[in-house]
C-alpha cells in the first residue's frame, strides 16, 4: 500500500501573522483536541449516547480553513464534524449537549453527533451522508451570488467523497456557474478502513478539479497557516466571481472511524510517522519562535481550554432532556 | 365554476399552472425556476415561454444532474430563496432521492428548527405510453416520507390555486402533474367534464390538505385523484343514466391528506371504493382505507374496495399497458360489484 507521509510546512515567520490570529488558532485547535478527547473517555465510560466520530488529528485543517473565512460566509460540515462546528464558532457547551441529546443541544437535541452545527454562526447543521453536502453548499453559494453580496461557502468533505456522483455534480455546477465555494477536502486516507489507494487511481485527489476546469490545489493540511493562506486566496477567488477552487488537505486522525473502531488497518509506519508529526505540539513549537508569545501564554491558554470542555460536560449534564412532544416539532415550518 | 366578472376561460391543467407560475413570480422575486430543457417548456410545457418573460436568471437551464440540481435548489432556500424545479419525468426524481428523503425533508427536522426549506418540484407522472421507466406514479413512494408535503391536482382549477399555495409554503412540497392531463402539444389529453376548465383571472388560492367533492352521490364514495379522478367521473355520469349515483372525492394534496371529507362522504353513502394508479402494495389508498376502517367501519354495509396497478412495472404495448392501468371499465366493474354485494364487513354475514 502506498504510504503518504507528513510534509515540512512550508511557512512564513509567525511573525508575518497578527498575534491574536495566531492566539484564536492554537486555541481552537486546542479546543478541538480537548474537546474530542473529552467525548472519546465520556463516551467510554458510557455516559455519552449514540456513536461518534471524533476529529482529533485533523485540527489544523478545520481552524486554518475555517479562520480564513468571515463571520458571515457559511460552511457545510461532514459526519466527522463536530471540529468544524467549534472551528466556525458554534459554542462549546450547544455543541456538547447536542452530543447528549439535551435539549439545550444546537439541534435541540434532535441531530445528535452526525447533525451539529448552528446556522446562527455560519454552520450548516451537519450533513452525516458523504457527498450529499457539496450540492447544497453550491446552492447556498447561488443565493448568495444571486443576492450579489459577498458571502461564500466552504464545502467540507473527506476523501470518501469524491467517488459519490452528487460530488461532481456539485463540482460541475459550480464550476460552471463560477459559484462563490471552497470544497475542502480533509483527506486523511480512509474511507472507514478503505485506503483511497483501493478505491481510486489518482493519488491526489486534487487532480479530479482539473476535469471540471476548476483550479485546485493539495497542501500539507496538518499546518494551520498553509491552510489559513491556501482558504484564503480561494475565498478571494470566490469572492470576486472567479468561481471555486478545490483544496485538498493532508491530514490524519488520530483514532478510528468511529466509536469502536481502533484504526488497526492503518499501517504502523504510517502510524508513526503521522503521529510523531501532531498539528497541535508541532504549532506550539512555531508559535514560541515569535518572542510575542511566550510559553506561560500558552500554558494559560490551555488551562482556559480545559476549564470551558469542563463547564461544557457540567452544563449538558444538568440540562433537561427534551419534551417528548418535541419530537413531534419541526417537521414542518409554519 | 364560471365568475360573474370574466369571461369564461377554458383551460387546460398546464396553462393553468404556468399561469400560477408567472404570478408567483412577478409577486416575489425570490421565485426562480430551475429545470432540463425549460427554454423548451420542459417535457410537458408547463414552463414554455417562461425564459422570455423572466430571462436566464431567474429561468436557468440545467445539465442532466438531477441530484446536482435539487441539492442546488436547497442550499438556495435555506438562504432564502424560492426555487422551482421542474422534472421532465416525474421518475427521474430516482436520482436525486436522497436529496429529497434524506436532506429537504429532514435538514428543518434534525436541525431543531433552524433552516426553512420553501422548495417547489414539478413532477410529471404516470403511464402513457412509453415503457417502464416513464411511467412511475411517483406519489406512491413519495407518500411514505415524512418532512414533504405532497400535491396532485387533477383538474385546471385546482392546478393553479395548489401550485400557488405550494410555491408560498415554506416547506419542501413536491406536485405532481399527471401525463396524460397536461395537453401539451402533440401530447394525448384525458376526456373529461374537468380536464379543460373555467380558471378565473382573479387571483385565488386552495389551501393544502383540503380535499374536494367533485360530485356529490348517496350510494358508494369513490376516492381518486390525477388520471384517475377522470376515469371515475366517467364511470360515474354512465352510471347515473341508470340511476347510481356515485360520490367522487378528490384528495387533491396526499400530504397532508384530509381524511375527514372521506370519513363524512362514507358516513353518507356506506360504500367505499378507492381508485390509485400506483401498485397496489403500499399505495396511498392503502393509508386511506385504514383511516377509514379505523373511523367509521361501523357506517360501512360492504368491504371496503381498491383499484390500483397490479404489482408490476409498466410494460409499453399499449394492449399490456391498459391491462394494468386502471381504467373506466375496472372501475365500473367495481362500483357495481360493492352496490351487489351487502355482507357486512365486521361479520362477512349478510347478502
Amino acid at each position: 500500500m502506498r504510504i503518504t507521509r507528513p510534509q515540512q510546512p512550508d511557512r512564513k515567520d509567525p511573525s508575518s501573522y497578527a498575534e491574536e490570529l495566531l492566539i484564536q488558532m492554537y486555541s481552537r485547535m486546542l479546543l478541538i483536541r480537548r474537546f474530542e478527547l473529552k467525548v472519546n473517555e465520556l463516551y467510554h465510560q458510557g455516559i455519552m449516547p449514540g456513536t461518534i466520530h471524533l476529529s482529533h488529528g485533523q485540527e489544523a485543517t478545520t481552524v486554518g480553513a475555517c479562520l480564513a473565512l468571515e463571520q458571515e460566509d457559511v460552511i457545510t460540515l461532514t459526519h466527522r464534524g463536530h471540529g468544524q462546528a467549534l472551528a466556525k464558532g458554534v459554542s462549546v457547551r450547544s455543541v456538547m449537549a447536542e452530543l447528549f441529546g439535551k435539549a439545550t443541544g444546537c439541534c435541540r437535541g434532535k441531530g445528535g453527533s452526525l447533525h451539529v452545527g448552528d446556522l446562527s454562526v455560519g454552520a450548516l447543521p451537519a450533513i452525516g451522508i458523504v457527498g450529499a453536502s457539496s450540492p447544497i453548499a453550491a446552492g447556498m453559494a447561488f443565493a448568495f451570488q444571486r443576492a450579489g453580496n459577498k458571502r461564500i461557502v466552504l464545502n467540507f468533505f473527506g476523501d470518501g467523497a469524491v467517488n459519490e456522483g452528487d460530488w461532481h455534480e456539485a463540482m460541475n455546477l459550480a464550476a460552471l456557474w463560477k459559484l462563490p465555494v471552497v470544497f475542502l477536502c480533509e483527506n486523511n486516507f480512509y474511507g472507514v478502513s478503505t485506503h483511497i489507494s483501493e478505491v481510486t487511481l489518482n493519488e491526489y485527489l486534487a487532480e479530479r478539479a482539473a476535469a471540471y476546469r476548476m483550479p485546485a490545489v493539495t497542501i500539507y493540511g496538518n499546518d494551520p497557516i498553509t491552510v489559513y493562506d491556501t482558504v484564503g486566496e480561494a475565498a478571494g477567488r470566490a469572492r470576486k466571481g472567479e468561481g471555486p477552487t478545490m483544496v485538498e488537505c493532508l491530514t490524519y486522525r488520530r483514532g478510528g472511524h468511529k466509536r469502536d473502531d481502533s484504526g488497526s488497518y492503518r499501517p504502523d509506519e504510517e502510524v508513526d510517522a503521522w503521529f510523531r508529526r501532531d498539528p497541535i505540539t508541532d504549532f506550539r513549537d512555531y508559535l514560541l519562535t515569535d518572542e510575542r508569545i511566550p510559553p506561560a501564554r500558552l500554558d494559560e491558554l490551555e488551562d482556559e481550554v480545559d476549564a470551558s470542555v469542563e463547564k461544557a460536560v457540567e452544563f449538558a449534564l444538568a440540562s433537561p432532556d427534551p419534551d417528548a412532544a418535541c419530537a413531534l416539532e419541526d417537521v414542518y415550518a409554519e | 365554476m364560471r365568475s360573474d366578472c370574466g369571461e369564461e376561460r377554458i383551460l387546460t391543467v398546464v396553462e393553468a399552472m404556468r399561469e400560477a407560475l408567472q404570478e408567483e413570480m412577478r409577486r416575489d422575486e425570490r421565485v426562480f425556476l430551475m429545470g432540463e430543457d425549460i427554454r423548451l417548456g420542459g417535457s410537458f410545457a408547463f414552463t414554455l415561454g417562461m425564459l422570455d418573460l423572466f430571462g436566464p436568471e431567474r429561468v436557468v437551464n440545467t445539465p442532466i444532474s438531477e441530484s446536482g440540481f435539487i441539492g442546488l435548489g436547497i442550499g438556495a432556500a435555506i438562504q432564502g430563496m424560492r426555487p422551482v424545479i421542474d422534472f421532465q419525468y416525474g421518475d427521474f426524481l430516482f436520482c436525486a432521492m436522497d436529496q429529497i428523503v434524506q436532506q429537504a425533508a429532514k435538514l428543518r427536522y434534525m436541525s431543531g428548527g433552524q433552516v426553512r426549506i420553501p422548495l417547489v418540484i414539478h413532477l410529471p407522472t404516470g403511464a402513457s405510453g412509453r415503457g417502464a421507466q416513464h411511467a412511475n406514479a411517483m406519489e406512491g413512494f413519495l407518500f411514505h416520507v415524512p418532512g414533504i408535503k405532497l400535491v396532485t391536482p387533477a383538474c385546471p382549477y385546482d392546478a393553479k390555486g395548489l401550485l400557488k399555495s405550494a410555491i408560498r409554503d415554506d416547506n419542501a412540497v413536491i406536485v405532481c402533474g399527471h401525463k396524460h392531463l397536461y395537453g401539451s402539444r402533440g401530447r394525448q389529453l384525458m376526456q373529461s367534464t374537468l380536464s379543460t376548465q373555467h380558471v378565473p383571472e382573479e387571483e385565488y388560492t386552495i389551501p393544502l390538505g383540503v380535499a374536494d367533492v367533485k360530485r356529490e352521490g348517496t350510494d358508494i364514495t369513490v376516492v381518486a385523484n390525477l388520471l384517475m379522478l377522470h376515469h371515475v367521473m366517467n364511470a360515474a355520469a354512465t352510471l347515473a343514466e341508470e340511476g347510481i349515483s356515485v360520490e367522487v372525492v378528490d384528495p387533491r394534496t396526499l400530504i397532508p391528506l384530509d381524511t375527514d371529507t372521506i370519513v363524512a362522504s362514507v358516513q353518507k353513502t356506506s360504500r367505499l371504493l378507492i381508485v390509485e394508479e400506483n401498485n397496489e402494495r403500499g399505495g396511498w389508498g392503502a393509508q386511506v382505507a385504514a383511516e377509514v376502517a379505523s373511523q367509521a367501519i361501523r357506517y360501512l354495509k360492504v368491504p371496503i374496495r381498491r383499484v390500483a396497478t397490479p404489482d408490476v412495472p409498466i410494460p409499453f404495448s399499449p394492449v399490456l399497458e391498459s391491462a394494468v392501468v386502471p381504467g373506466q371499465e375496472r372501475i365500473l366493474r367495481a362500483i357495481l360489484e360493492l352496490l351487489e354485494t351487502s355482507s357486512d364487513p365486521l361479520t362477512g354475514d349478510g347478502r
